[in-house]
Formats: C-alpha cells, sequence, structure tokens
C-alpha cells in the first residue's frame, strides 16, 4: 500500500492536526490572534479542502485537472445565490438555525456541480493525458464565461454583497470532514482501485477493474469536494468575481498538490496551508513579492518536494517510489 | 471581411501553435512560458522602433531576442527537470511565465502600465468589393505567416537539424544512439519556436497597437488551444488549428462579443470529442 503515511491509523499526523485545530480555537476564542491573521487561516482551510480534492483527482487517480476552479466556481455562485437571494440571509447570529442553513446551501452548490461534474466526466474522461488536461481547461474558461453572462449574479460586475456566515468553526469542521472523506475514500476499495488506475490503466482493466466507473467517481467526489471549498470561500470574502474562478485558480491549486507530492494527502494539507502563508509573509518586499513568489516556487518543485515531504514527515522512505 | 480578420488572427495563432507543437514534440512538455515570449518580442521591436530604427530590422531582431531568451528559459528552467515527471516541469514552466510576467512589470521602462506601439506602417485600406477591406498591415501579416510556415516545414523536411529533430521526437534514445547530439535539438527547437513566437509579437503589436506585460497570456492560451485542436505534435496540425481557431473566434466575436470565448473552448471541446486526438493528431494504441 503507498498510501498517506501521515495519515496512517496509527499516524501522529492526525494528532498533529488535531492539536493545530484546538490551538487556532483556542487563539480564535481568546483574541490572541489579529483578524487578518485569522482571515489568512481560513483562506488557507478553504484551499486545504481545494488541494486535497484535486489530489484525489491528479495525485491518486492519475487524471490531470485543469477544471477545478470551475466546480469551484459552481459552488461558490450557487451557495451564495441560495444563502443570498433565495433564503435572504443576511447575518450569521440571527438565529441558531442559520449556521444549518448555511451548511445546506453550501452541500446544495457543491451537489450541484458533482452534477455537472458527473455529465462532463462521462463525455471528457475518455480522453486521456494532455487532451482531459486542456478539455478540463475548457470547461473550466466556459463556467467563465457563462458565469460573465449571468445578469442575476451581477455578470461581470461581480456578485457582491454575500453574508459573511463563514466561521472558524464551521471552516475546520468542513474541512475536517473533507479531509476525513478523502482519506477513508482513499483507503477504500475504491481508492485502490485509482491507484492502480493510476499505476497502469490497461494492468487495471486486466483485473477487472473498470477503470471508467472508477475515474468518473472519483472526479465526481473531487469536484463535490472543490464545489464546496468555494462556498466556503466565498461567504468569507463575500465577494464573487468571474476572474477569480480562471484556469489561473486551477493552476494554483495544482501547484499546491505538486508542491505536497501527488497522492500524499498530508502532503497537500501542508502544501496548501504554506502556499497561503508564503504571499502574505512576502508582502513585506511590495512589488517584488511578485517575482519572488514564482521564484520560490520553481525552487521548491526542482528540490523534489515528494521526496521531502516523505522523508520528512513519515517513518517510511520514499523506497520503491516510482 | 470576417474571415479575413479571422485569418490574419488565425495566423498569430498559428505561428504560436507552432512553438507549442514543437516543443511538445519533442519534450512532451507544456511550455506555459511560451505566450510571454510573444509580450518579449513586441517589447523588444517597441524600444527598437523607439530608437529608430526600421519595424524589419525591429522584426529580425525580435526574432533574435526571442529565440535567445527561449534557449535561455530551457537551459535555466527545463533542463534540470529532464529526468523528473513531466508535471514538475509543467509547473516549472507555470512559474517561469509567472516569473516573466511580474519580472518586466518592475522593470521601470517597462512597467505595469499600457504602452502604445507607434504607427510604424501608415494604413492603408484596399476595397475589394463593397464590404471586404483589407488592409495593408493584414495583407503582410499573412504573407509573412505563410512565408514561415512554408520555410519551417523545408526547414523540418530537408535539413539535417529538421531531420534530427523529428528523429528526437520519434524516438529521444534511439536518436542518441544514432550520435544525435539531443541537447542541440532541443536548444535548437526551442529557438525556432521563440524566433516564430517573436514575430507573432511584432504582428501583434502592429495590428493591435497596445502592450503590457501581460499580453502573451491569451494568445498564449488560445494558440496552446489550437496546437491541441490540430493535434499536438503535429506541425500542419498547429497551422491548420491557428487559423481554424482564428476564425471560429472572429466569427463568434462578430456574432455576439460577450460569449466569444466560450465558443472557442466549446469548439474544442467538441472536436476533442469526435476526434480525441486532435484533427491532425496520431492516435497512440495503447501497449502492453
Amino acid at each position: 500500500m503507498r498510501l498517506d503515511p501521515v495519515f496512517s491509523r496509527s499516524g501522529k499526523g492526525w494528532i498533529l492536526a488535531l492539536l493545530a485545530t484546538l490551538m487556532a480555537l483556542a487563539m480564535d476564542h481568546m483574541g490572541l490572534v489579529s483578524s487578518y491573521v485569522m482571515f489568512v487561516l481560513m483562506v488557507g482551510l478553504c484551499n486545504v479542502v481545494l488541494a486535497v480534492s484535486l489530489n484525489l483527482i491528479t495525485g491518486i487517480t492519475g487524471q490531470f485537472s485543469l477544471g477545478h476552479a470551475g466546480f469551484m466556481a459552481v459552488g461558490a455562485y450557487f451557495s451564495a445565490f441560495l444563502s443570498k437571494m433565495v433564503f435572504g440571509i443576511s447575518d450569521a447570529g440571527a438565529s441558531p438555525f442559520v449556521p444549518l442553513l448555511f451548511v445546506a446551501c453550501l452541500f446544495a452548490g457543491a451537489a450541484l456541480a458533482a452534477g455537472i461534474a458527473f455529465l462532463l466526466g462521462s463525455i471528457i474522461l475518455r480522453l486521456t493525458g494532455d487532451y482531459l488536461c486542456i478539455a478540463t481547461l475548457g470547461f473550466n474558461q466556459i463556467v467563465v464565461v457563462t458565469l460573465n453572462n449571468l445578469e442575476i449574479v451581477g455578470g461581470p460586475r461581480g456578485f457582491y454583497g454575500i453574508p459573511k456566515l463563514s466561521s472558524l468553526l464551521i471552516l475546520l469542521i468542513l474541512t475536517w470532514f473533507s479531509v476525513v472523506v478523502i482519506y477513508r475514500y482513499a483507503a477504500s476499495v475504491r481508492g485502490r482501485n485509482c491507484e492502480a488506475i493510476l499505476e497502469d490503466e490497461l494492468a487495471a482493466e486486466s483485473l477487472g477493474v473498470d477503470s471508467f466507473q472508477v475515474k468518473l467517481h472519483s472526479f465526481v467526489t473531487g469536484s463535490f469536494f472543490a464545489a464546496l471549498a468555494g462556498g466556503m470561500l466565498i461567504h468569507l470574502v463575500q465577494l464573487a468575481h468571474p476572474t477569480q474562478f480562471t484556469f489561473i485558480k486551477s493552476i494554483e491549486i495544482l501547484l499546491m498538490v505538486v508542491v505536497g507530492g501527488m497522492g500524499n494527502i498530508a502532503g497537500s494539507v501542508i502544501a496548501a496551508v504554506i502556499l497561503t502563508v508564503l504571499p502574505e509573509a512576502l508582502r513585506f518586499s511590495q512589488d517584488l513579492r511578485l517575482v519572488l513568489y514564482p521564484l520560490i516556487l520553481i525552487i521548491i518543485i526542482s528540490r523534489n518536494p515528494v521526496h521531502y515531504f516523505k522523508t520528512k514527515f513519515s517513518l517510511r522512505t520514499a523506497k520503491g517510489e516510482k | 471581411m470576417q474571415l479575413v480578420n479571422g485569418l490574419q488572427l488565425g495566423a498569430i495563432y498559428a505561428l504560436m501553435a507552432l512553438g507549442y507543437t514543437m516543443v511538445y514534440g519533442i519534450l512532451k512538455l507544456i511550455n506555459f512560458a511560451h505566450g510571454d515570449l510573444l509580450m518579449i518580442g513586441a517589447y523588444s521591436a517597441y524600444f527598437l522602433v523607439i530608437a529608430g530604427l526600421h519595424i524589419s530590422i525591429a522584426f529580425l531582431a525580435a526574432m533574435v531576442i526571442c529565440g535567445a531568451s527561449a534557449i535561455l528559459m530551457d537551459k535555466l528552467a527545463y533542463k534540470p527537470l529532464r529526468s523528473q515527471p513531466r508535471l514538475k516541469a509543467l509547473i516549472t514552466a507555470m512559474g517561469v511565465s509567472l516569473l516573466i510576467e511580474n519580472g518586466s512589470r518592475m522593470i521601470p521602462f517597462i512597467g505595469p502600465n499600457f504602452r502604445r506601439f507607434p504607427d510604424v506602417v501608415t494604413l492603408k485600406s484596399f476595397y475589394i468589393t463593397e464590404n471586404i477591406v483589407l488592409t495593408n498591415i493584414q495583407l503582410f501579416n499573412l504573407g509573412l505567416a505563410v512565408f514561415l510556415m512554408i520555410a519551417l516545414s523545408l526547414v523540418i523536411k530537408k535539413t539535417k537539424i529538421g531531420i534530427a529533430m523529428r528523429a528526437v521526437s520519434l524516438d529521444q534514445k534511439a536518436a542518441r544512439l544514432m550520435g544525435i547530439n539531443v541537447e542541440n535539438v532541443i536548444a535548437a527547437t526551442f529557438a525556432i519556436g521563440g524566433a516564430l513566437a517573436g514575430t507573432a509579437g511584432v504582428m501583434t503589436a502592429i495590428t493591435y497597437p497596445r502592450l503590457s506585460p501581460y499580453m502573451g497570456i491569451m494568445p498564449g492560451l488560445k494558440a496552446f488551444v489550437a496546437a491541441v485542436f490540430g493535434g499536438i505534435g503535429s506541425i500542419p496540425g498547429a497551422m491548420v488549428g491557428g487559423i481554424l481557431m482564428g476564425i471560429v473566434e472572429t466569427a463568434a466575436t462578430a456574432f455576439h462579443s460577450q460569449i466569444a470565448e466560450g465558443v472557442f473552448f466549446l469548439v474544442l471541446l467538441l472536436v476533442l470529442l469526435v476526434r480525441p486526438f486532435g484533427l491532425l493528431g496520431k492516435s497512440t494504441k495503447e501497449k502492453v
């Protein structure tokens, strides 16, 4: 089994993550950190869900998708449409049912995205490699153009006035939910099938794995969580604009997966946090950060991060790595 | 009229797509930074023209500068990753692209603002019929693009380096065994691709005289799509794909400017459904 050494059953990864979660909650409760730091942290949580869900599609199943931001946009816009326009929620503290309703909106958005992923996936998952990558990229741009022309959600002006419903607690719970579900998915029979396809699709087929079904299932699951993260993020920043969700965003997410190591869920979590904090930490250098950021990325990539994470965070070595 | 506009936009895409497809054919790498070579070409021509040189010299110089930048890009960023998984090189390409864009934004004499490309050619229009107007710029762009494509095909077919390129793209190991210096071939590929992108850059600058450090992103992306459309790795495919996509985009813009980009990608999806390896791409049978 090639599964995550960090988040294994006896792994210290879970305990560390739990400690980090409790610490974040405590700091928030006592007001130890500025709201700016808290905001960055919460954006980081959304990115964790995005990175982990793309890791399921790209890292574990080996299907190269550049359309993740498209699904994210679907979830973001639809959940915000529900919470703002259908239910007219304006304040998080209005009633104890608001958080529940909010989570329901998020899941509705995610379900819509999963439906779209099912339709899209049934068509394009027959493509392989770079052709799949470009088809998903095309889907992403189609979503952006569609949103630009949907007047009801603001079109090119952006969708603003979205209620701020994402609290640290809700985001933490949803992030935990997503990571645990995707981790369990990867550890299940389906996850093993996914890995078999990653290693060798033909061999997997010959052993009776219905590769198309397995790919479709992981694609739909990954997109579901991408949309969930989109909804979480949009109720945090309170403004949605089609240009937030172009393929550039998809590539940013892919970057987190690659930096964290393909198929390495713990790596994705860590990389998502690092890559959210990095641009903020570079803010002191003003304009120079636009140059520093890609430079650091190139250096990280060429230093072989997979190896780094594997040896740094696990007792097992990267032996037998393909 | 729209057909002519489409043809000239398509010519630019085709020149860019050739660079993508050649690099892909040899390295199996999608060079995301290719679009930025277009920007470099446009800016180098801009400075040369401002310095008082003739536009034809600016054209040649832009080709040389872009070719050199492409080789440099390969040597610094991609060469250390040759033996690594392809995805890493791809992400590095994205990083290089960001670096070039933001880097040139930082340089004070390029700067973040738009710059206007000077009118080097006085615009002349020829009326063929009442509705069809050709401008001399369009004719010039089309002519140059066709000339370069023919020249490229000849280079690939007849010259020693062209034959070496095809050999490397077929089987790198075998080519190396036959005494081909693979690194030189890769450098030559980047140089030719870069020079074509530089030409496309100057052509863009003459036609749409607005320069910015980010001007290469969209043409770069669309040219890449065009290369996939034609079947990535195939040189005639890139030419056909580029020109067809140019026509599709212009037609869709004329019909409804807001949704043009959506139509562009929709056409791509449809083509990939019917022909999963692009129009002229070869389908590869999976081997066990």
